[in-house]
């Protein structure tokens, strides 16, 4: 199509500022020439519409396939994701996040200084929610479809501070907890791929887990997820010595109800 | 904790296992494991044996036959048939499969010798007629162990994983005698001279770097006499075909590798290569260079594929 699909934010410096690569020009028909970042792949309209579709059948039909997840979310995101960089940008703490691009991932976090804070530190919460759960941060995918090297960014930074949720939420891994955070991250980033999740994840839960998440859990996601500022505006590297009780009083997550999940 | 340390028993499967319980509410009560079937994995709480079958799921062997049914619609069981029936193999033919890693051609060929063994046998009996039942039946009993009546099939492919692959799936479907499987390479083959009665090399000719020296070791493992057969993706020739082939190919067809396969550039790279491999006539060319003679090509589908034919004469 001849579309430029350079990247419209070209003033800000940041130190992790990928260069666009060229990539061979395919001959087939209407791609974008050029790879914008490591692991960029050009996709015309058509293709993300088939890929969004066929990426929400694959990820109903297969829970496990947690790479078609991430997929729905890059392909629906066109309008979510502009307006939480948006918002990230009008923000002190956000804008400095967006220059400095900090990455949550083993190599870059220090375990052992982490477990050595005291109790109820966000830190110390943190580890001890990686270890009970055996999750870990590396185990997210990049951005493949995202058009915009900044929106690649924002939604890597999405993905990354979604253990960070479940930490501050209180919810663990299993299913009623994912679908917990689910409904918190529809509400904040209003992202249809969290929509979507929030709306179906539920189904597979039993009687009982669907009457506990109707009428105590949802309505305390959604609570708290309007009233809490944006989730992608803390700098959360800067805060791990900071109590959970109080980066959550600071944010306005309201404190999660006394169930066991 | 975590819930689903221990699981709920139901009549029909496992609750608290996501996996099984969404497999039940879609109706598939079949594919539902059983509580001892469980157990647990690192990541998640609680897990049956198909997820971790899942972590393994990168590999394009695994998904190799869905991509193909899915890509093709169907349609290349069909033009494996269409192979099948060109090739017209009688009970005895010693068939060499190249590039077969998932056994598609050996398991038609295998099918398609046996039928033809089986009609044999019931012309044998027909005219036996007059025979007593004791003579019949032992005649029966000595033509039953040789149903094959020395056929075999050697399927060589160049990727582990790919005949393990095939392997399975022969357990799976039935297939032992007559079957035996080797990793070789199309360009050095590790058979001798004058070894096969046919060559198979069903799109797999697209993926070897020289052609010629391919070529050429079909030739050489080739019995005088032998045929080679080879089917591949080719051009088409038709400009409104050739728009709506292009289209699918490019727009399509990356984004079920990644959906159905997790793997967009594999799939992208098929493509290209689809469209980097000399047409019919040149390839047409190449065969005649090794020695074959009487070459031929039969396009399918307006040149989407075509099977070149070709004999060591």
């Amino acid at each position: 199509t001849g579309r430029s699909l350079m990247p419209r934010s070209a003033g800000v410096q940041g130190r992790s500022r990928l260069p666009a690569l060229p990539v061979s020009c395919r001959i087939g028909p209407s791609e974008g020439c050029y790879q914008l970042y490591p692991g960029h792949i050009p996709t015309s309209p058509l293709q993300k519409a088939l890929l969004a579709a066929g990426s929400a059948f694959m990820a109903l039909y297969d829970p496990y396939r947690h790479d078609m997840v991430a997929v729905l979310g890059e392909t629906t995101g066109c309008l979510a994701l502009p307006s939480l960089r948006d918002k990230m940008k009008h923000h002190p703490e956000g804008y400095r996040i967006l220059q400095e691009r900090p990455r949550i991932r083993l190599s870059t976090l220090d375990m052992s200084k982490l477990q050595g804070l005291p109790d109820g530190s966000l830190g110390r919460e943190y580890v001890r929610f990686l270890e009970d759960n055996k999750v870990s941060p590396d185990t997210r995918m990049p951005p493949k479809f995202v058009d915009d090297e900044e929106l690649a960014y924002v939604i890597q930074r999405y993905r990354e501070v979604h253990d960070l949720m479940h930490t501050l939420l209180g919810m663990p891994t299993n299913m009623l907890g994912e679908v917990v955070v689910k409904w918190f991250e529809a509400v904040q980033t209003g992202l249809p791929m969290c929509v979507l999740g929030a709306a179906f994840g539920p189904v597979r839960l039993s009687a009982r887990k669907l009457q506990v998440l109707a009428t105590e859990l949802i309505p305390w996601a959604i609570r708290s997820g309007r009233n809490a500022n944006c989730i992608l505006n803390i700098y959360y590297e800067q805060r791990w010595e900071q109590p959970v009780e109080s980066l959550r009083e600071e944010i306005g997550i309201f404190p999660p109800p006394a169930i066991r999940v | 904790g975590p819930a689903g340390t221990s699981p709920g028993i139901s009549a029909l499967g496992v609750k608290g296992c996501p996996r099984c319980a969404w497999i039940w509410a879609l109706g598939l009560r079949r594919h539902i494991l059983l509580p001892q079937e469980h157990f647990k994995v690192d990541c998640i709480s609680f897990s049956c044996p198909f997820f971790a079958v899942y972590q393994v799921f990168e590999s394009v062997a695994k998904k190799y036959d869905v991509m193909n049914d899915s890509m093709t619609l169907g349609i290349h069981r069909v033009w494996k048939d269409i192979l099948m029936r060109k090739m017209n193999p009688s009970p005895g033919t010693l068939l060499l499969d190249v590039a077969g890693g998932t056994g598609d051609i050996a398991f038609r060929f295998i099918n398609y010798v046996h039928s033809a063994q089986e009609r044999q046998l019931q012309q044998k009996l027909k005219n036996h007629q007059n025979l007593s039942w004791q003579e019949i039946s032992e005649s029966y009993q000595e033509d039953k162990f040789k149903l094959l009546g020395d056929s075999q099939v050697v399927v060589c492919d160049i990727n582990k994983e790919m005949l393990k692959v095939g392997k399975q799936k022969a357990q799976h479907l039935g297939y032992s005698e007559g079957l035996s499987w080797v990793l070789g390479n199309a360009e050095e083959l590790p058979f001798d001279d004058n070894k096969f009665d046919v060559y198979t090399i069903a799109f797999g000719i697209r993926n070897v770097t020289r052609i010629d020296l391919a070529l050429e070791e079909a030739y050489r493992v080739l019995k005088p006499g032998g045929r080679f057969l080879c089917l591949e993706f080719s051009h088409v020739s038709n400009p409104l075909l050739s728009r709506l082939y292009d289209l699918y190919s490019f727009q399509v067809i990356p984004v079920l590798g990644e959906v159905i396969a997790g793997d967009w550039k594999s799939y992208q790279y098929l493509v290209e290569s689809i469209r980097r491999f000399p047409p019919q006539e040149e390839l047409k060319a190449m065969i005649e260079d090794a020695g074959f003679l009487k070459v031929d090509y039969q396009n399918l589908n307006s040149g989407i594929v075509a099977i070149h034919s070709g004999f060591k004469l």
